[in-house]
């Protein structure tokens, strides 16, 4: 398995430029964070925060510190509201089984929407094996969530509403603000949690104007190292651990905490949140770019999601017809362009993104779909490369399709 | 999504960027289509076939990952020249050993290529109203895949369909 690998990397020697897409999986992290990184492995605050010794408080202070900034860019109103986990799977499991842990007697009904990620979407489905009743809420075919339906949905008995501000495949950008007026107006008890991950850092989020109850938002999402993120929880709103174990600093998630992470995530956040204007001017240029570029020049494409000031700075997802997914990324990545698919071709259940399904997107488009993420370390020239190959790698994989009909 | 990684051996990537017999063939005897692109895996088999029930040429289209074009490819390599009765003989495990092995989350694409190899030679008797006695009337184990696939495919499309209009 391991020689197969090698002779996949081998097959990619001598590529004339190299572009990285796929921030949706993970993200290569800027020098400026590693650097930030390094000396917290080895050279200071190396302890454990709760000890009592000079290793110990330094990371004591520095998690502190990292906490501040990442409150500080969140809005929040204390530091103890941000809690670190080690990602985004994590605070979304904590933020729905904590919260039905800790309203546990007080309703049995949890309402999210159709295009959640995995870890809300599977761990809705997960709590409605223990009694929980899960309603998933609609969208359209831009993406954006049924706010009628939310209305109806909500009730006495709703313990928690859960929806992404912005959706990691096709970038919508949601109206949260509406969504949990509308929530607290049926029942003020609901607890109102967002996973913020593809909101923070790209578009203007602020917890407190928002007035979440609960928000996760991700280290790599905003280019920090992976195996960290953060629940914003509200203070004063109640929830339960659902790791046990010796807790430190971090009152939700048990063990030792990762301070080199954390402070990568913090600094990744402080970046982020420097010229911010500047940067998300900068992605969504880029992002026009590729999607201008590859709807001008390849035939039977189409954009999911929304157009223009609704749809993330960063998000470009794209079906193109009568070309399958897995074929396209794997002869993109030959080329140096690397990307993801919403295909089903690496699934046994042979359905495709969830997300395309549900904005009402056919299996076939589904399958042709690629979706890239820009940052504002992509250059233009990085896009015009793209832009180049792209082309030729579909009418590649159209090529081997040849006469058959695609429908 | 579930993701497996996929670590494709070299024959793979080979036939995947380099295809043999790839493409539509004008003259063919017979043609046979297996698959469904609603689940993202079509293929189709181009065979001319002679008098003596040979396969003189093999070509094929793919809708489908690197995979089923590989499997596809190797197929009509492997059938080139071969009588009938002895094509019928491929198995999907003798397509996987011949592209070097596959992903067991790939191994349907073997299967299918297979099923679309068997159509293929069924239709062609069928279409001489042949049936020589090597010839099963059972549908075999490749087949009963193919078509479990399609109306895997069916199914799901008519749930979508009902839900739209819900």
């Amino acid at each position: 398995m391991i020689e197969n690998i090698r002779e996949l990397l081998k097959a990619h020697e001598g590529l004339k430029r190299e572009v990285y897409l796929d921030v949706e999986n993970s993200s290569m992290v800027p020098k400026e964070v590693v650097d930030a990184m390094l000396p917290y492995f080895n050279q200071r605050a190396y302890g454990n925060p709760t000890l009592t010794h000079k290793p110990g408080w330094e990371a004591f202070e520095t998690i502190m510190e990292s906490s501040e900034k990442i409150a500080t860019s969140l809005g929040c109103k204390t530091l103890e509201e941000v809690n670190f986990t080690p990602g985004e799977t994590e605070a979304n499991n904590l933020a729905l089984m904590g919260t039905a842990f800790s309203m546990k007697g007080k309703g049995k009904r949890i309402v999210i929407s159709e295009i959640e990620p995995l870890s809300v979407l599977h761990v809705a489905d997960l709590l409605s094996k223990y009694g929980f009743t899960i309603v998933k809420i609609p969208v359209d075919g831009e993406g954006f969530i049924d706010l009628e339906k939310l209305r109806e949905a909500v009730d006495k008995e709703t313990i928690l509403v859960s929806l992404s501000a912005v959706n990691h495949e096709i970038g919508t950008i949601e109206p949260v603000k509406e969504a949990l007026e509308i929530v607290k107006d049926r029942n003020p008890k609901t607890i109102f949690h967002t996973d913020a991950s593809d909101a923070y850092g790209k578009i203007p989020f602020n917890v407190q104007d928002l007035n979440a109850d609960l928000a996760t938002i991700s280290s790599y999402k905003i280019l920090g190292p992976r195996g960290v993120g953060a629940l914003y929880v509200k203070e004063g709103v109640n929830m339960e651990r659902i790791l046990e174990g010796q807790i430190g600093t971090q009152k939700l998630w048990p063990g030792v905490e990762n301070t080199p992470l954390i402070v990568g995530f913090a600094k990744a956040s402080e970046l982020a949140f420097k010229n911010f204007g500047e940067n998300v001017n900068n992605m969504r240029r880029l992002r026009d770019r590729l999607i201008d570029g590859i709807i001008g020049k390849i035939p039977d494409v189409r954009l999911n999601g929304p157009k223009g000031d609704k749809r993330a700075p960063d998000n470009v997802n794209i079906s193109f017809l009568r070309c399958e997914g897995e074929a396209l990324t794997i002869e993109l990545s030959l080329n140096g362009v690397y990307v993801s698919s919403g295909s089903a071709c690496t699934r046994r259940l042979l359905q495709p993104s969830h997300v395309l399904v549900a904005i009402g997107r056919k299996f076939v488009e589904a399958h042709g779909s690629i979706l890239m993420k820009v940052t504002r370390y992509h250059t233009a020239e990085d896009i015009d490369y793209v832009l180049e190959v792209v082309p030729k790698a579909v009418e590649r994989i159209r090529g081997i399709v040849g006469s058959m009909e695609v429908k | 999504m579930s993701r497996a990684p996929l670590p494709y051996n070299p024959k793979i990537l080979e036939l995947f960027r380099n295809p043999k017999n790839l493409g539509r063939m004008e003259d063919a005897t017979v043609t046979a289509v297996a698959g469904n692109p609603s689940c993202g895996d079509m293929i189709i088999f181009y065979l001319k076939i002679n008098d003596e029930d040979v396969i003189e040429k093999a070509s094929f289209e793919s809708y489908g990952c690197a995979a089923n074009i590989a499997t596809s490819s190797i197929v009509t390599e492997m059938v080139k020249g071969m009588k009938l009765e002895d094509a019928w003989k491929i198995s999907w495990k003798s397509v996987i050993d011949a592209v070097g092995g596959l992903p067991s989350v790939k191994f349907h694409c073997g299967i299918l290529a297979v099923g679309a190899l068997k159509r293929a030679i069924r239709a062609y008797y069928k279409n001489r109203r042949l049936s020589p006695g090597w010839l099963p009337k059972e549908h075999t184990f490749e087949e009963k895949q193919a078509l479990e696939e399609e109306e895997l495919a069916e199914m799901l499309s008519k749930r979508m369909k009902m839900e739209e209009e819900k």
